[in-house]
């Protein structure tokens, strides 16, 4: 074009538009534009909203569950009082009575008056006699030195301190009334009622269903633990070997298809089959016991075979051919290139792949559920290595919901605490596989 | 524990086997382990393989016959009046191993002898007390002819535990036995070995195999047992759900078509909620976000997909379930009766599903060859546009395989509605009532306390197999999908 022939062309065109004011269907197009990139952006922000609305109301309700309102009270039982007790009919009621008195003298001591009877220490620590006395007929060195108590108060008192339960939402019942919290208050002020950590929610038993208190993670995670056991011997030799095969050795033929075939579709079953397969072979037909880690563990290895045969296949074609040619080159056989060559250099990817394979098996409870770990009260820690597998436990999972169902709702509490130790578990087992395979995996 | 023993004992028959098939080898190659074909340890390690895996073999084998073969035999000697009393015979067999178990209790705890146990009767002593002295509690008194099944059972356990060890120790020694006189120079021990390997190779790879058919045996079994107690056509076509539990055999109404409804509409809502959150997070992650962004936002999104289920099922019943009643509950608007409802469970599940959708849909965008998009930019196309009516084409088959295979999942989740979506079954249009899906009633029908033999119990196989078919062919039918409408670019 020429310059002369420019200036018509200009003319119209600057009727009509100008290359740096837009004109209305550009402006549409570039606030479409906008609105597609906002609803990303949008999209994003939502996903990650939930995560922290997650996050934040797990960690909320849960770790209240981690303290333990307890009174700590200190007195000195004498030997005189110990014998009028031991040869009273009610035993239990006169420690009761000993223990009234020792807090009288307590509140007594830190200047604070308040009446209060027997009824409002039961609804505030229970029954506090038994333990005093099951404490003195054990140790009766003790009798006649000063002693300190620490007894765990009522799940309500506790919901107190939590904020679960508060003056106004308080409905005077036979487990608290509203003026047992002057008492507390007082108690609170003279220093001693406290929230202390709850030792016995990481390390112990479970409890009954009234005493959400009393309740502890330790058996279950026990449970879990020899559970993990039996899929870690049991997947990763299978899985591994399985991988071997289908990735070194396998000739094309239908047998490799449907192997491959049936992998894909066991990834795939939903993890409620599995607890199916569980409780008609294992249970009903092999007669394995119910609730037991062992049969926990042969259902969570056969759902957690798909994860590991697919990483570790993707981490045995990872390794070069050059190393598997190099290995026959010098004489090995297709055996031995495999076991001393190609192996070694995919087992950080293979751990890496278990580890999460593991982690997903811990998480996981639908089948825990069918095998009958959750009608189970786990109150007892196994006694051995070999009850550990065979006797009745529960797992994580399964105790948390248990603790989910019941009606008492001090123990909603208990499974928000038990879900941060469960992720806690995950959160670890995540970083050591996130750590090998950013410290040991090789890119070739 | 003789079991431990044994294989104690066919470990340490592994480990000299071993020893002396490899000093043998190297003996008859005078020392000279040139002369050798094959390296020492494999000599070693096929005498090993020869003496473990055909007494393993068999070992297992027995493990699985003996429990059938015993059953028979004690079956056989019960008169048919107890069997046909009793609605099913394997209620007499578990009363007959009962008292066995408890009277192999009471020999151990040293509460009676041998001799006693074996010659008890039912005339001179009370099984049911004495049983129950040492910890062992049966439901009822037992009959004459239940004691003398578990006396034979005791027996037949007994002698068939010690024909077993004998058999297989003695398979474990001829096993050693032959692949150690064959352990000479000349002897090809590797390539034994090797093939030897290769078949447990297979095997392994075979334990898949194995699992499908254990599935479809403990559902198909069961399923047809059930539909022999209750017609087929009132289960699939059944519009009421209402089980009785008091043992009265067709009393209860055990249609699957409100289980149906409930499963697909909290799996509807679940996919509303996950598609265009999980879909436009893949868009802005894999067209717009910086390396920065995405190497922030991609994982953090993926933790959704780490965290198990139980943790979302609590978090539907005890958060997002109070959350929707004080937003929709009598007090507002008065559409929601209890925190447990479709809504919630969806919900939940929806965003479960996210970051399944999201990561599936964000590695096929990725493959779409970047010279679609330059292309559709060169045509003066703004990034949107490209998008839409470049990328999403090309990719959709890719995407809607994604969504078949969280439908899948979400036709599968069962702790999510467990917890939060409610025990009624109903068919109704308000996501705001308590429904149930299939999952949730499976959990219900086999953790009571219902008899394995009531079709109260047995529907939960049915249960499955609707299950197991749905999510079967919701992911065959997503692969053909993928398959058939893929774009190949190279």
């Amino acid at each position: 074009m020429t310059d002369t022939g420019m200036t018509p062309a200009a003319d119209v065109a600057n009727k009509k538009s100008s290359l740096s004011v837009l004109d209305a269907r550009t402006r549409k197009r570039h606030a479409a534009e906008t609105r597609f990139r906002m609803y990303g952006m949008t999209a994003i922000a939502v996903g990650l909203l939930f995560l922290v609305f997650l996050f934040a109301s797990i960690l909320r309700s849960g770790l209240p569950a981690f303290t333990q309102t307890v009174l700590e009270i200190e007195f000195t039982l004498t030997q005189e009082e110990f014998d009028t007790a031991e040869s009273k009919m009610l035993k239990t009621g006169e420690y009761q009575k000993i223990f009234a008195r020792a807090l009288t003298e307590q509140l007594n001591a830190s200047g604070l008056d308040v009446d209060f009877d027997k009824k409002a220490i039961k609804r505030i620590v229970g029954k506090p006699g038994g333990t005093i006395r099951r404490f003195f007929l054990e140790n009766p060195d003790r009798i006649g030195s000063s002693v300190a108590f620490e007894l765990a108060a009522s799940s309500r008192v506790d919901g107190y301190f939590n904020g679960r339960v508060t003056r106004d939402s308080l409905v005077d019942s036979r487990f608290l009334m509203a003026s047992d919290l002057d008492l507390v208050d007082a108690l609170e002020k003279a220093g001693i009622v406290k929230s202390a950590f709850n030792w016995n929610f990481i390390t112990g038993t479970d409890s009954g269903v009234d005493n959400p208190g009393g309740a502890g993670l330790g058996a279950s995670v026990i449970g879990s633990f020899f559970m993990m056991l039996v899929v870690l011997f049991l997947a990763l030799p299978i899985g591994v070997a399985a991988s071997i095969y289908l990735e070194e050795f396998a000739p094309k033929n239908r047998w490799t298809d449907l192997i491959e075939v049936n992998i894909s579709n066991l990834a795939a079953v939903p993890s409620i089959v599995f607890g199916i397969l569980g409780l008609a072979v294992f249970i009903q037909f092999a007669g394995l016991p119910q609730s037991a880690p062992l049969v926990g563990g042969l259902v969570l290895t056969l759902m957690t075979l798909p994860t590991i045969i697919i990483s570790t296949r993707a981490a045995l074609a990872a390794v070069p051919p050059s190393i598997r040619d190099a290995a026959l080159g010098l004489g090995a056989s297709k055996m031995q290139s495999v076991f001393h060559h190609v192996l070694p250099l995919a087992m950080p990817g293979i751990l890496t792949g278990t580890i999460i394979g593991l982690a997903q098996a811990l998480g996981e409870t639908a089948p825990l559920l069918l095998i009958g770990m959750v009608g189970y009260v786990a109150r007892e820690y196994p006694e051995g290595v070999v009850s550990g597998f065979t006797d009745a436990n529960s797992a994580m999972p399964a105790q948390i919901y248990t603790w989910a169902s019941r009606a008492d709702p001090g123990f909603y509490e208990k499974a928000w605490g038990g879900i941060i130790i469960l992720l806690l578990f995950l959160i670890t087992m995540n970083a050591i596989a996130v750590i090998l395979r950013r410290r040991f995996e090789r890119r070739w | 524990m003789p079991m431990t023993w044994l294989i104690l004992m066919l470990a340490a028959i592994a480990t000299v086997g071993y020893q002396m098939g490899r000093a043998r080898a190297l003996k008859s190659a005078g020392g000279d382990r040139r002369d050798l074909h094959s390296l020492p340890v494999y000599y070693g390690a096929n005498v090993a393989m020869w003496s473990i895996v055909p007494a393993a073999a068999v070992l297992i084998v027995w493990i699985l016959a003996q429990p059938l073969f015993i059953n028979a035999r004690v079956l056989e000697t019960l008169p048919d009046t107890v069997t046909s009393e009793d609605s099913s015979i394997g209620l007499v067999m578990s009363d007959v191993r009962r008292v066995a178990h408890g009277l192999d209790t009471a020999v151990e705890q040293g509460a009676m002898t041998r001799a006693e146990a074996a010659a008890m009767d039912t005339q001179t002593s009370d099984i049911r007390a004495r049983l129950g002295e040492v910890g062992v509690a049966l439901g009822s008194s037992v009959s004459p002819e239940v004691l003398r099944g578990a006396q034979l059972y005791r027996t037949l356990n007994a002698a068939s535990s010690i024909l077993r060890t004998v058999i297989v120790l003695i398979i474990a020694l001829g096993g050693a036995a032959y692949a150690y006189s064959k352990s000479t120079a000349n002897f090809r021990a590797r390539n034994t070995v090797e093939r030897g390997v290769l078949a447990l190779l297979i095997a392994a790879a075979s334990v898949a195999i194995l699992t499908t058919i254990g599935i479809l045996f403990a559902l198909l079994f069961n399923t047809v047992e059930f539909f022999k107690l209750y017609p087929a056509a009132d289960f699939f076509f059944g519009t009421k759900w209402a089980p009785s539990f008091s043992g009265r055999g067709g009393a209860s109404d055990l249609g699957v078509l409100p289980l149906l409804w409930g499963t697909f509409y909290i799996s509807l809502i679940a996919l509303l909620v996950a598609v265009p959150i999980g879909l436009f997070s893949a868009i802005y992650l894999s067209e717009y976000a910086g390396p920065k962004v995405r190497s922030v936002a991609k994982p953090l999104i993926e933790i959704l997909a780490g965290i198990p289920t139980i943790v979302y099922g609590l978090f539907a019943l005890l958060t997002v379930g109070p959350l929707l009643v004080s937003m929709f509950g009598k007090e507002t608007l008065g559409w929601m009766q209890g925190g447990t409802a479709v809504m919630t469970a969806g919900l939940v599940m929806g965003i479960m599903l996210i970051p399944f959708v999201s990561s599936l849909s964000d590695d096929i965008i990725n493959a779409v060859p970047q010279a679609l998009r330059d292309g559709s930019y060169g045509l003066g196309a703004t990034k949107s546009e490209t998008i839409r009516q470049v990328i999403l084409p090309a990719a959709l088959p890719g995407i809607v395989g994604a969504i078949l295979l969280a439908a899948s999942r979400a036709i599968g989740e069962t702790m999510i509605v467990v917890l939060g979506a409610g025990a009624a079954a109903r068919l109704s249009l308000n996501p705001f009532e308590a429904m149930t899906t299939i999952t949730a009633k499976i959990v219900s029908q086999l953790t009571g306390d219902a008899d394995f033999a009531s079709p109260e119990a047995l529907v939960a196989f049915a249960l499955g197999m609707t299950l197991f078919v749905l999510t079967l062919g919701l992911n065959v039918f997503a692969l053909y999908i993928v398959r058939k409408y893929r774009e190949q670019y190279d």
